[in-house]
């Protein structure tokens, strides 16, 4: 007989040792889907491998791809500790890109124009993220559901303005105006899309780190997530908390967006996020809502993304594989972390 | 506000409203069924779409409607039992697995869909469901074309409500149900086996959320298409609040929101030219998350939503 016990603390290498376990999960149950499409699957996976991580042009790609799902993995994170149940980070990340979109359309000095795009995007984020909170602590709204509806709202409210006064009149389609050329992100690397804001993510995870693990806002922010009745008993402001979380939240995924458009696609289209803010939850979740741990996970989906494409050409299996493994991988990184709860023990057989 | 009014009382209309509220209607009924037994089913944007696609696909191969309908039903019910598998079995956060179960599951409708159908220029269609009316009924005036001349899915829809509500309240099952949902450890000591119930409670939910599938792609449309459930899942969970986890008030609820939604469309239609049709489109979203801060404040959740049960924790 096995039993479950409950354990009250896990080694360090868990951190590494779940996400990889999950991760190998995914890949073998998925490899099923690959056999299924009659190819090879060591040859699918191999391609794969090779066009995101096989050379240099193609790790550039991969860390391009992984910059919005960096900035939407910290803002679940951040959100999730604090049990603010976040899943509005791809209408703030469209939000996002809208804001700066705008800003950047108008003609000023560079360094000025990029400065205004993240201001003016990570505020579009929070104004959205705001609203989720604002009803639940105002109305006790579920705040699943409404971050959830108003993804489709911000979606509509973007086609209404690239199919209405932001469309291109020239060719017709729905496509916004192009930002100045002057606010375009530098590229860091001649010949590759690298651009200004993947070092941006970089440096956003130490920061929102140190933010969540070394600040007073930080420890509030995991205190309420953890025990709100100890919180509340602490003299904590528990509402004044999930708010300041969500702005957070919000303004990180808005951030997201503000480098699709001025590092990668310098204006606004209907299908500007793939849903990187849906990958967050995945990339969070894969991080065990470790901001650091973040970066290696959204690597990862991002690896997978890019790979998947040139997998579909090269075998055939169609590229939506790489959304069954994000699927896979987030449901096979639920069952591993029962191991941080749980361990399996092997008792005398029972009765 | 005549024109509105006079649009309103179209027999049209009617038909349009009872149309768009079938599929919300048994999606509302399966989440609502879930929730009574104290498991919420973020899964069911993803359920709905790939039981759209393997009911879209077992009829355009088979050639059987009510194939595709058993198809889609059964494909509900497989993903009901995951995610109770995962949040009644294992105890994992019902937040997370949902999201992790609609990612899964539209992921791999897109990828079925792709793999069987390759990429058309032509999407394939499949000859769908057609209106089916019901001798003398239908012969009343107004009521009777826009109620009684529907799809037969829509007739289920209408006797599922009625038969959710007696199954909940008046039998034997259904009151497991609500003991687990609200009070699993009492459940428990009156000898409910209350992971059973709850694992029965969800997996009749992913069908009815089957079934709501079947209606999108089957009846109201002839095709999958990628937008096809395009939020509809995540408005059934706000009516389930809306409705107070009543069959009754939740089909009123579908009605409600269906209301909102025949009307935007009309009023895209009847030429408001200058206002964007995205501003209505967004309308019914808007209005749900408006009708949840109104009710939310008594809404009443079932005490037990969203905890897992073990029997050994105390």
């Amino acid at each position: 007989m096995f039993r479950l016990e409950a354990r009250t603390n896990t080694p360090a290498w868990f951190n590494l040792a779940l996400p990889l376990l999950a991760i190998g999960a995914a890949l073998v149950l998925c490899s099923g889907l690959i056999a299924l499409a009659g190819a090879g699957v060591i040859e699918a996976y191999g391609v794969m491998f090779s066009a995101s991580l096989g050379d240099s042009y193609a790790i550039t790609e991969t860390l391009v791809r992984a910059t919005p799902m960096i900035f939407t993995g910290l803002a679940v994170a951040v959100a999730f500790r604090a049990k603010f149940w976040n899943i509005g980070a791809e209408g703030q990340l469209l939000a996002g890109a809208v804001a700066s979109c705008a800003v950047g359309a108008i003609p000023m000095p560079g360094p000025l124009a990029i400065l205004l795009m993240a201001v003016a995007g990570a505020a579009a984020g929070a104004a959205v993220a705001l609203v989720p909170a604002t009803l639940r602590v105002k109305f006790r709204v579920d705040d699943v559901v409404s971050s959830l509806l108003l993804n489709s709202v911000i979606f509509y409210a973007l086609m209404a303005l690239i199919e209405g006064p932001w469309k291109d009149s020239f060719s017709g389609y729905p496509i916004s105006p192009p930002i100045e050329d002057s606010a375009n992100f530098p590229v860091l690397l001649e010949g590759t899309r690298l651009h200004l804001g993947v070092v941006a993510a970089f440096l956003a995870a130490p920061v929102i780190w140190f933010l969540v693990m070394r600040t007073t806002l930080g420890f509030r922010i995991r205190i309420i997530g953890e025990n709100p009745e100890a919180a509340r008993y602490g003299g904590i402001h528990v509402e004044r908390v999930l708010i300041s979380t969500a702005l957070l939240s919000g303004a990180l995924a808005g951030l997201a967006g503000v480098g699709e458009v001025g590092g990668v696609h310098f204006q606004v289209m209907s299908d500007i996020s793939p849903g990187y803010g849906y990958s967050g939850i995945v990339v969070a979740m894969l991080a065990r809502l470790n901001p650091l741990g973040v970066v290696p996970a959204a690597l990862f989906l991002a690896a997978v993304m890019t790979g998947a494409e040139a997998m579909s050409r090269a075998t055939g299996v169609p590229a939506f594989l790489s959304d069954v493994i994000q699927g896979t991988a987030l449901l096979a990184m639920l069952v591993a972390l029962l191991f941080t709860a749980y361990r399996i023990r092997r008792v005398g057989t029972a009765k | 506000m005549s024109v509105v009014l006079e649009q309103i009382f179209q027999v049209g209309f009617l038909a349009a409203i009872i149309r768009i509220a079938t599929p919300l209607a048994f999606a509302t009924l399966g989440e609502m069924f879930s929730e009574r037994a104290g498991v919420l089913n973020l899964g069911i944007e993803g359920i709905m779409l790939l039981s759209a696609m393997t009911g879209f696909t077992a009829t355009n191969l088979s050639g059987s409607l009510w194939l595709g309908v058993l198809a889609a039903v059964v494909t509900g019910a497989l993903m009901g039992a995951l995610h109770a598998l995962f949040t009644v079995a294992l105890g994992l956060s019902q937040h997370v697995c949902g999201i992790g179960v609609t990612l899964f599951s539209s992921g791999l409708a897109y990828f079925l869909y792709r793999l069987i159908f390759g990429q058309q220029s032509v999407p394939p269609s499949i000859k769908s469901f057609e209106t089916l009316p019901i001798p003398v009924l239908s012969d009343i005036p107004v009521l009777g074309p826009a109620v009684f001349n529907q799809f037969s899915l829509v007739y289920m829809a209408i006797l599922a409500v009625p038969l959710a509500a007696f199954v909940l309240y008046r039998t034997p099952w259904g009151l497991s149900v609500r003991m687990v949902g609200e009070n699993p450890r009492a459940a428990d000591s009156a000898g409910v086996g209350v992971i059973a119930t709850r694992f029965q409670a969800v997996i009749l939910g992913g069908a009815l959320m089957g079934l709501a599938g079947a209606f999108l792609s089957m009846a109201q449309f002839n095709a999958f298409t990628f937008g096809l459930v395009s939020g509809r899942g995540w408005v059934a969970i706000a009516l389930v609040v809306f409705g107070r986890w009543d069959p009754w008030r939740s089909a009123g609820a579908a009605l409600l929101f269906a209301f909102v939604d025949a009307l935007q469309l009309r009023m895209q239609a009847s030429g408001l030219g200058h206002i964007p049709y995205e501003a209505f489109l967004m309308l019914p979203f808007i209005f749900t998350i408006v009708a949840m801060a109104v009710m939310s404040r008594n809404a009443v959740a079932p005490s037990a939503l969203l905890k897992p049960f073990r029997r050994e924790e105390r």
